[in-house]
């Protein structure tokens, strides 16, 4: 019983109550005055077209009290809220009772109000996203202050533990990022050389060769891989791909880590297929197919049309597809962190462990410590490069993808 | 009913003829379709099934091999089903059927060692909506010589290119801009563009389903005139929409109803004395 006496959803009680009680009273009000003797005109809008209005009003007024409440809070004594709430709500009533005449525009207002709370709902995402990239970029810039920013995107060495250990501020530490960009291109160069040519052929074969049904059963099939939860990937990666690369490559005499970037790679390559072939299926599909009938007519071949006439017109799309699927995999973390290791090699061999931006993220911000430390704001450094580089390609794919969709419109 | 020729209408004139039917002849006779024509498909019986409903109903009609022979009727009715019977784009619809024969210079072209797509190089087609290729307008000519080989040397494929631009009547407007894109072209000059493109691999056949029904009247004027030369070379055949379209430019019409094949004959027959009253009905506007 305690707990629905607490402030909230008492608050939220009183507020839903007065809305339902606003609508039921708009409405009746409606009807009542709609049946005077108003030179017979018609009322502009339906009854409940009031309710909803006066609901809207009361809700308002009474979201209008709470936020300045929570602003101003502790300047009143808590006992007076309940009765703020109670008393703007009641002028709400009145409002609404001097508004709604028969010929009160309420569909429009309704209307209006309905316009206004999606803009605000898209408000709250866009603000949300500026928020984070603010924090982000504040952050990096207090990073920057320690570690000049060219050693930070060009030296070769990173170690952040040691200069921790040996100097609290970090500037004789090494934040040299060179090798986990490295590590995270490999990783996602691998991903691509996998999940390239297998999604791309998956794409062909469901648009062009593949029955309707076929389409219809495979296609959500194949999406099912980018659904499951990369923590699934990872320990799959890390227990079963891992040990069998390292075993093959015994096979020929030679020694290869558990943990490498060619194991997180395709397993990372696994995930992001569809991706790719989902993208590319949608663009193959959007030629039109009387491009299709023209190669049949003069006598090509279904394939000599597809690779001829169809994946040419298709190709900006598809580039698009695998930017979006680059995007997705530089950005993966939990399948690196578990199955490539954490030593920031700068090497070339896929076959050696590296290391990636999001697992030294990861490792950067666990563990306790003080999150002004150089080490801790590495980390909204990285998170930085890593906003902006996937930014990018999400914009470079996404004008590919339009451009080319208004080709054929 | 079926394919008047000369034969057939010396034969009538033999037996000593009523006035009327003399008019009729000698109408026949100025026309060009009544010249000594060969036969080049014969259909027997073929019918057309989308997912095992019937489009198209026993259909019995032979096309010359020289001239042009229009396909109308109301939308629907079965034109562009029956066009693509001649060059097996039908087989490329999942759900769709042929029975029948179709025989091709005498040859069943549905039997087992007819490649289909050996067929449609020899059998061209030209679509509704101008589809060229997003390539440039040489490599959209080019297209059909290189797949089929036809062309050993650079040399060579430039020349059919030219050829194929020469007679589809495109060649002036586009000889200095062959690399840009054929989509960059007006839509008649891209109803062109595939004409040449069809042409390029040298069919015996061109098919066309209402070529000028996105064209403005001018370009549909250079598209006639375009057919009308084109006829010397190739068998036409040609739906359309217009009946006034359909007079210019064929010497043979056929007039489709709910899948039958109504009515076919010369076309002035057809315009001026059509025997089936859906036929008259049509032609008058008065359905469809
Ligand atoms: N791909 C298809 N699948 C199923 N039914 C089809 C298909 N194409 C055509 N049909 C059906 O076959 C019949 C004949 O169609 P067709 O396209 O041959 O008509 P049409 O005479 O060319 O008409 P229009 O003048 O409108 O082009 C129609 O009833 C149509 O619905
Ligand atoms: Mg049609």
């Amino acid at each position: 019983m305690q707990q629905f006496l607490n402030p909230e959803i008492l608050t939220s009680a009183i507020l839903i109550i007065g809305a339902v009680t606003a609508f039921l009273y708009g409405r009746g009000l409606a009807v009542s005055r709609a049946q005077l003797p108003a030179d017979g005109a018609r009322a502009h809008s339906i009854p409940s077209y009031h309710g909803y209005f006066s609901a809207w009003i009361v809700a308002f007024i009474a979201v209008g009290v709470i936020a300045l409440w929570t602003t101003f809070s502790g300047a009143l004594p808590e006992f007076m809220f309940p009765a703020m709430m109670l008393g703007a709500m009641a002028l709400g009533f009145i409002i609404i009772n001097r508004l709604l005449t028969p010929t009160f525009r309420a569909r429009n207002h309704v209307e209006r109000f309905v316009g206004g709370v999606l803009m605000i709902c898209s408000g709250v995402a866009v603000l949300t996203t500026f928020g984070i990239v603010l924090s982000l970029v504040f952050e990096s810039l207090r990073f920057f202050d320690q570690v000049p920013i060219l050693d930070f995107l060009t030296g070769l060495n990173w170690s952040p533990q040691t200069a921790l250990r040996e100097d609290q501020i970090g500037q004789s530490g090494s934040f040299g990022a060179v090798p986990i960009f490295a590590g995270t291109f490999m990783i996602t160069a691998v991903a691509i050389f996998i999940a390239g040519p297998i999604g791309l052929l998956i794409a062909v074969y469901l648009s062009e060769y593949a029955t309707k049904r076929t389409r219809a059963t495979v296609k959500p099939m194949v999406e099912i891989l980018a659904g499951i939860p990369t923590i699934v990937y990872g320990f799959f990666a890390l227990l079963t791909v891992g040990p069998a690369i390292r075993n093959f490559a015994e096979g020929f005499g030679l020694s290869v880590p558990t943990q490498s970037a060619i194991a997180a790679g395709s397993v990372m390559g696994v995930m992001i297929i569809p991706f790719i072939s989902s993208l590319s299926d949608d663009v193959i599909n959007a030629v039109p197919q009387t491009l299709r009938d023209g190669s049949l007519a003069l006598g090509a071949t279904k394939s000599e049309t597809m690779t001829k006439v169809i994946f040419p017109a298709a190709l900006p799309g598809i580039i698009g597809a695998f930017l979006l699927a680059v995007s997705r995999a530089i950005g993966e973390t939990m399948i690196v962190v578990m199955a490539a290791g954490r030593a920031a090699n700068l090497t070339g061999n896929p076959f050696e462990a590296v290391t990636t931006v999001t697992v030294q993220i990861v490792s950067l911000l666990t563990g306790d410590q003080e999150f002004d430390s150089a080490k801790t704001l590495a980390a909204f450094a990285l998170g930085l490069v890593l906003f902006v580089f996937t930014l990018v390609l999400n914009i470079i794919a996404l004008l590919i993808v339009r451009k080319y969709r208004e080709r054929y419109e | 009913m079926v394919n008047m020729n000369a034969a057939h209408t010396k034969y009538i004139s033999d037996l000593g003829l009523t006035p009327n039917m003399g008019e009729v002849i000698e109408m026949m006779a100025s026309a060009p379709a009544a010249e000594t024509t060969q036969v080049k498909f014969e259909c027997r019986d073929v019918e057309v099934f989308y997912s095992g409903k019937r489009a198209l109903r026993g259909v019995n009609m032979d096309v010359p091999d020289s001239g042009v022979t229009a396909l109308i009727g109301p939308s629907g009715c079965g034109k562009s089903t029956f066009l693509r019977v001649f060059n097996r784009m039908n087989d490329t619809i999942p759900n769709a059927r042929v029975t029948g024969q179709i025989l091709m210079d005498g040859q069943d072209i549905y039997s087992k060692d007819i490649d289909p797509v050996l067929l449609r190089a020899r059998v061209g087609m030209v679509f509704q909506k101008p589809n060229p290729f997003p390539k440039s307008i040489y490599d959209n000519v080019a297209y059909g010589p290189r797949i089929h080989g036809l062309a050993p040397q650079k040399k060579d494929l430039d020349n059919i290119v030219e050829r194929s631009l020469v007679r589809a009547g495109l060649w002036d407007e586009v000889k200095d801009r062959l690399k840009e894109p054929g989509t960059s072209l007006s839509g008649g000059q891209q109803q062109r563009l595939v004409i040449a493109r069809a042409i390029a691999v040298s069919p015996e056949v061109i098919l066309m389903d209402e070529p000028a029904s996105a064209l403005d009247p001018i370009a549909t004027a250079r598209l006639e005139e375009l057919i009308d030369e084109l006829k010397e070379k190739y068998c036409i055949l040609i739906v359309t929409h217009s009946m006034a379209q359909a007079a210019r430019v064929s010497q043979k019409t056929a007039f489709f109803h709910l899948g039958d094949l109504v009515e076919y004959d010369d076309t002035q027959t057809i315009f001026t004395n059509p025997k089936d009253q859906r036929t008259q009905d049509y032609i008058t506007g008065r359905t469809g």
